[in-house]
């Protein structure tokens, strides 16, 4: 298959590649991430490609790893009126995304209690295969979680009013419609709300060290005042709810795409016109999952504002523990573009992928207002994070999409045959970092060294000015599922 | 029981596996054992509760999907783990399953958790025969 270099860091596969391609691929990396991508990244790419109604190309981001249907990392926009929606362009884990929260902590205040810390957070954050949390819903209620999302919670205090204007779409997005959800996917999920899972899936205490502020003035106004500065970060997502709602609308796509006369390449990119009935009712669902997934990260950050409390002796309020942003990286969403002159509403499909607004997006809070939407990228737990905001070239150049991660290079077994988990664990504690794990095998399947270069894939970002660094972030703690 | 063996080289963040059964009813029973594998150290799982479960789909393969679908649902519904089921697939469209699956309530404080399955994809999933003996490729999004 022919990539074609057509500008720094951008690299084409004409539509000619492959039979039924619509639009061209467009890849978003150096030469050395490229050469990293496992060729399932360029068949994947070129797959969703061929998807009825796609718009100028189907883009993958430079952490882009073989997937299932879209690649990790891929990025595509649908017209909404002649194109489909595909529950393999968001995923199982509807809404996985990224929450930041700030501290007015120091590291020399938290080192001394951080085995503490990270003993009660693993007890108050529930990890690991099939956790509850503690928050009990009737199904009435859980309705309400699916449509009013991170509003919920302020109401039943689980959350500060200012959180929901730091978290992406309010922590609510519209057309969420619980009638269009199966009592499956309720009774599998209902009693999660406020857990982490398993997988790449973490809660992280981080410091900024020194050099780690790229941008001073951006940094302040996101509330990243200094090295030594504490912060915890976590990855999770909508949890059994979401997983059950794409499984019940996988199947039925899957049956109902000879009905539009659909034909696909790969079976997991089953899809329905967005404007039909399925595709509406699934838009419906998956709407009520990511709802559910910004009430389950606000429900973690009420129960992390609750553990720094009492560790800490202060109030929440004192340790300035306040939400930076909160970001989705599964989803699909209704946003405007201009395409050939014309406003066009778009379906727009991230997988593995972060929205990365530019400055004066209506979305964002007026802090936010002039330096643009927070971008949170996780990368391992062993080299750390980065926080970015969006740009108007990501606006103009990939649906204002960005990477999400550092992404994976190698599978899970290798990664487990490389390090056992215990050891890693070890390792990482000599380095000061305590992790808590439910899972050792896991640990190891987290290690550093399977993952790209986190700094690699940000610097692309930067360079092609769809993300402008503004800090790095170091972990020295770490629970995970 | 037939075999199983996971893949490195597919959808590296998730879990690909290939199973063989040497027949339907193996392979459906083998499936459940790697699923259950993927999930847990399947010998820290005490063998305490057994349910029967049915099934009908129009496709076998689909029968397979909902099957392993099932399986993982009841993780997160009842955080019930089986690590060996005896089933019997019959039908020739519709398929019909049902199955004696045994395990346990996940504990942590005794199960080796690995990874929490979240669904079975339909990336190269596959189910086909070949001189009686049976085999399927599953992909499981962890």
């Amino acid at each position: 298959m022919k990539v074609l270099p057509v500008g720094d860091c951008v690299w084409e596969i004409p539509p000619s590649e492959k039979p039924g391609m619509r639009v061209p691929a467009r890849i978003y990396a150096s030469e050395a991430l490229l050469g990293q991508m496992d060729k399932g990244v360029f068949e994947q790419v070129t797959n969703v490609a061929c998807l009825p109604g796609i718009v100028r190309a189907s883009l993958c981001m430079p952490d882009g790893h073989w997937g299932y249907g879209f690649p990790i990392g891929g990025v595509a926009a649908f017209r909404a009126d002649t194109g489909v929606i595909s529950p393999g362009g968001i995923g199982f884990d509807i809404n996985c995304g990224m929450r930041l929260l700030r501290t007015t902590l120091t590291e020399d205040e938290v080192r001394p209690r951080l085995r503490e810390l990270i003993n009660a957070l693993f007890a108050a954050v529930p990890s690991g295969v099939g956790a509850k949390g503690f928050v009990h819903l009737s199904e009435a209620q859980f309705s309400e979680v699916m449509v009013q999302g991170s509003g919920w919670c302020v109401k039943h205090g689980y959350g500060w009013p200012e959180d929901l204007e730091r978290t992406e779409g309010q922590g609510c997005l519209p057309g969420a419609d619980p009638a269009h959800v199966s009592a499956r996917a309720v009774s599998r999920g209902r009693d999660q709300l406020g857990t982490l899972g398993s997988g790449n899936h973490y809660l992280e205490i981080q410091v900024i060290r020194p050099g780690g502020i790229h941008d001073p003035a951006a940094a302040r106004a996101l509330g990243v005042d200094a090295p030594g500065q504490v912060f915890v970060m976590f990855h999770c997502g909508s949890r059994g709810f979401g997983h059950q709602i794409a499984t019940d609308y996988l199947r039925i796509f899957d049956q109902v795409m000879r009905h539009y006369g659909i034909v696909v390449n790969d079976r997991e990119l089953a899809c329905a016109p967005f404007r039909s009935p399925e595709g509406q009712a699934y838009f419906g669902a998956m709407t009520a999952a990511a709802n559910s997934a910004f009430v389950n990260r606000q429900v973690i950050t009420h129960r992390v504002r609750e553990v720094l409390g009492r560790v800490f002796g202060k109030d929440p309020r004192e340790l300035g523990l306040s939400v930076v942003y909160d970001v989705c990286h599964n989803t699909a969403k209704v946003e405007r573009y201009p395409v050939d002159g014309e406003l066009l509403d778009l379906v727009v499909h991230r997988k593995g992928a972060t929205r990365a607004f530019g400055p004066g997006a209506p979305d964002l809070p007026e802090a936010y207002r002039e330096i643009g939407q927070p971008v949170i990228i996780g990368g391992s737990m062993e080299t750390g994070s980065a926080l970015l905001v969006g740009t108007a070239r990501a606006m103009a150049e990939t649906w204002g999409s960005t990477a999400h991660g550092a992404g994976r290079t190698m599978s899970r077994a290798q990664a487990k045959r490389r390090v056992w988990g215990e050891t890693l664990l070890k390792e990482m504690e000599a380095r000061g970092v305590i992790v808590r794990a439910a899972s050792k095998s896991g640990v190891a399947e987290e290690a550093g060294f399977a993952y790209k270069d986190l700094a690699a894939v940000v610097d692309v970002l930067h360079r092609l000015d769809i993300s402008r660094r503004v800090a790095s972030l170091t972990p020295i703690g770490n629970i995970k599922g | 029981m037939g075999r199983y063996e996971f893949l490195e080289e597919v959808a590296l963040a998730d879990c690909a596996v290939d199973v063989e059964g040497n027949d339907l009813d193996d392979l459906f029973a083998t499936a459940a054992a790697a699923l259950a594998d993927v999930m847990v150290d399947p010998a820290t799982v005490p063998s305490t509760v057994e349910r029967t479960i049915a099934l009908t789909a129009p496709q076998l393969d689909l029968l397979l999907y909902d099957w392993l679908s099932e399986l993982i649902y009841r993780k997160d519904r009842d955080r019930e783990v089986f690590t060996r089921a005896e089933v019997r697939v019959s039908g020739a469209g519709p398929f019909e399953l049902t199955a004696r699956v045994h395990g346990g309530v996940l504990d942590p404080e005794r199960t080796a958790l690995r990874a929490d399955a979240k669904a079975v994809t339909f990336h190269q999933f596959a189910l086909t025969s070949t001189d009686g003996a049976w085999r399927a490729r599953i992909v499981i999004d962890i």
